[in-house]
């Protein structure tokens, strides 16, 4: 890593992006292999990254302009959680679902025992099936379950936490949570030191073919078009070049419009496939991008081509009620303290403005709000929003004393009247 | 260093995959009076070694992926006895710039003084510097060697198929090189490639 970035090398058309090898880099490595890049005048140098960590310290420093992000992290840069960095700016989304939650094969099982309908069943009733469980463990006084998941800012740790909560498992106190790095997680899941994990593709289907991991449920069963990935770009950057990061979200808007075309779907598997991107097998990347997952275990495949979804559906849109809805669940679980207003944090970093810009002429370019309400009600032709909740941006708050498990540590109404 | 020096004390945890690497930052510390000093090759069940060991300073190479298992231990404090910063957070921008650079990160213990830890620092983002040059020599060979064998094929292709001796050979090679403004072990790559070419369609 000797590579710097644009910084002062005057108005060279090259942009330095870092990408984690997950299936959702797809986006990047489609800009750059199929040329989408040249064909908006510039070039997109690619560097694949070990950590989610190393993600934000070369952002921050410089070595990157933008990178392949977890939608809470420029969320958590601005609020200066976990390292306090440049401000980062996330001015398009790169895809929707995408995460699944995967159980060991001996939890599986208990769970079959527990509650074999549910289990069965999958998605937010899978968890059921995982209470009973727990409360029998807790009861015969055994050790508590250990899930994993990739880094404290993602819809990983939150996706897993709801789904946990939703069956009134308090996942601070009934299970201990752990990072697990997504290339180790198969192997952890064979050693028995985790039972379960949440995490991107193709680490679900990777621990379904190699340790017998079984998939329990999926982000699209949990939340229809949900949050997951942003384009996370250094803010003095794209004040510096305006026009440059314009290329750049059309260039990648383009090649998600790609990616969503199903009969490219393999292509893209393909690509993925190589060592220099993903380094797991085409066979097995193919299953979450076609659309059609083994899940293993009893559990019935899956057809479903919203497993991850690349542009469709303002896919690319950074909607500020999806990083509203992610600072409920920062403070849900004691993440942060120190009261903000989210709304004005969500306008500071979603910036739907610049995404607006760069699409603008282009058809269904973007919607007409940045907000949006999530849950049974309001119209999408893809409603479902964890079981039946209803999420309005509008009343965040109220929202988040509904929800039934917080942290201990967890202030909501010290936030009351920064969110009026 | 002296070893009644208290910074001699400091416990130190490096975590590195690489074996030569690892060696190299070892003889590093125990050089400059650096006496508890644990080496880690193997991620498994780190959290537990870290509690364990109670670290005051925590260096990880960049290319390792448990790095985000050190960053979400130090956000859960009962984790970990004592609270863990990273080192980059207290320093200029020039010194975390080079340790990126370089290709390692540091935490250290909530209170420890910078300056206690930064000859740690600066002799780590140093030798691992080192060990970049090195592996970048090393890969000069390696495809030095690589060069001189596929031009040593080439040559016999040519000495076979056109009757010459093998400074003829040599020649034919750099002539067309030159021509073509390209290097020799290309232009012998190529017909290399050319000849496995026709030999798999015969």
């Amino acid at each position: 890593m000797t590579e710097k970035a644009t910084i002062g090398t005057a108005r060279k058309r090259e942009i330095h992006a870092g990408f984690i090898p997950l299936s959702d880099c797809a986006p990047l490595v489609i800009a750059s292999e199929l040329g989408f890049d040249r064909q908006h005048g510039f070039s997109l140098a690619l560097h694949r990254e070990a950590s989610w960590a190393n993600i934000r310290d070369k952002v921050d420093v410089g070595a990157l302009d933008c990178a392949h992000m977890l939608a809470p992290m420029p969320i958590a840069a601005h609020l200066g959680l976990g390292r306090a960095t440049v401000p980062i700016i996330a001015p398009m989304a790169l895809s929707l679902n995408g995460n699944a939650i995967t159980v060991s094969t001996r939890l599986y099982e208990d769970m079959r025992a527990a509650d074999e309908p549910a289990t069965l069943a999958g998605g937010m009733q899978a968890a059921e099936a995982l209470a009973k469980v727990v409360r029998t463990r807790q009861a015969a006084g055994r050790e508590p379950l250990t899930f994993g998941m990739v880094y404290p800012f993602s819809c990983h740790n939150y996706d897993l936490r709801y789904w946990l909560a939703a069956a009134g498992i308090d996942p601070d106190n009934d299970v201990n949570i752990v990072v697990v790095p997504p290339p180790l997680i198969a192997e952890n899941l064979k050693a028995g030191r985790v039972d379960g994990f949440c995490v991107g593709q193709p680490w679900n289907s990777v621990a379904v073919a190699e340790a017998d991991g079984v998939i329990v449920a999926t982000k699209s069963q949990l939340w229809a078009m949900s949050p997951e990935k942003v384009l996370g770009v250094r803010e003095v950057f794209a004040e510096r070049e305006p026009e440059l990061v314009r290329d750049l979200v059309r260039a990648i808007v383009a090649a998600g419009r790609w990616l969503d075309e199903p009969a490219n779907r393999k292509d893209a598997a393909r690509i993925l496939a190589r060592p220099e991107y993903i380094g797991v097998a085409e066979e097995i990347l193919a299953r979450p991008l076609t659309g059609a997952l083994k899940c293993g275990g009893h559990q019935a495949d899956i057809v479903d081509p919203d497993l991850v979804v690349f542009h469709r559906g303002f896919a690319n849109f950074p909607w500020r009620s999806h990083a509203i809805w992610l600072m409920t669940q920062m403070i849900r679980w004691g993440q942060v303290r120190e009261p903000f207003n989210l709304e004005a944090v969500a306008e500071r970093v979603y910036r739907t403005d610049l995404y607006r810009e760069a699409m603008a002429g282009e058809k269904d370019a973007a919607p007409a709000s940045d907000y949006k309400p999530e849950g049974s009600d309001n119209g999408s032709s893809h409603p479902h929003f964890f079981g039946g909740e209803r999420f309005d941006p509008a009343t965040a708050l109220t929202y988040l004393d509904r929800l039934p498990i917080r942290h201990a540590g967890a202030e909501i109404e010290a936030f009351a009247t920064l969110n009026r | 260093m002296q070893p009644s020096d208290p910074d001699s004390t400091l416990k130190i945890l490096v975590i590195d995959e690489n074996p030569i690497r690892r060696a190299i930052i070892e003889a590093g510390l125990k050089e400059a009076g650096f006496t508890a000093v644990t080496m880690l090759a193997n991620t498994t069940r780190l959290v537990d070694h870290i509690y364990n060991l109670d670290p005051d300073v925590v260096l990880i190479d960049l290319e390792n992926p448990s790095r985000d298992v050190l960053e979400q231990m130090f956000q859960v404090s009962r984790t970990v006895r004592r609270p863990i910063a990273m080192f980059v957070d207290r320093s200029e921008k020039s010194e975390i710039e080079a340790a990126i650079d370089a290709g390692v990160s540091a935490y250290i213990v909530d209170g420890l003084k910078k300056e206690r830890v930064k000859p740690i620092l600066d002799m780590t983002v140093s030798r691992f510097h080192a060990f970049n040059r090195l592996r970048a020599e090393l890969d000069e060979v390696k495809s030095a060697l690589k060069d001189r064998k596929i031009i040593e094929k080439a040559k016999g292709i040519l000495m076979k198929s056109r009757g010459v001796d093998e400074d003829k050979a040599y020649d034919l090679l750099r002539k067309t090189a030159m021509s073509q403004g390209k290097r020799i072990a290309d232009v012998a790559q190529a017909l290399v490639s050319a000849v496995d070419l026709l030999k798999d369609q015969g």
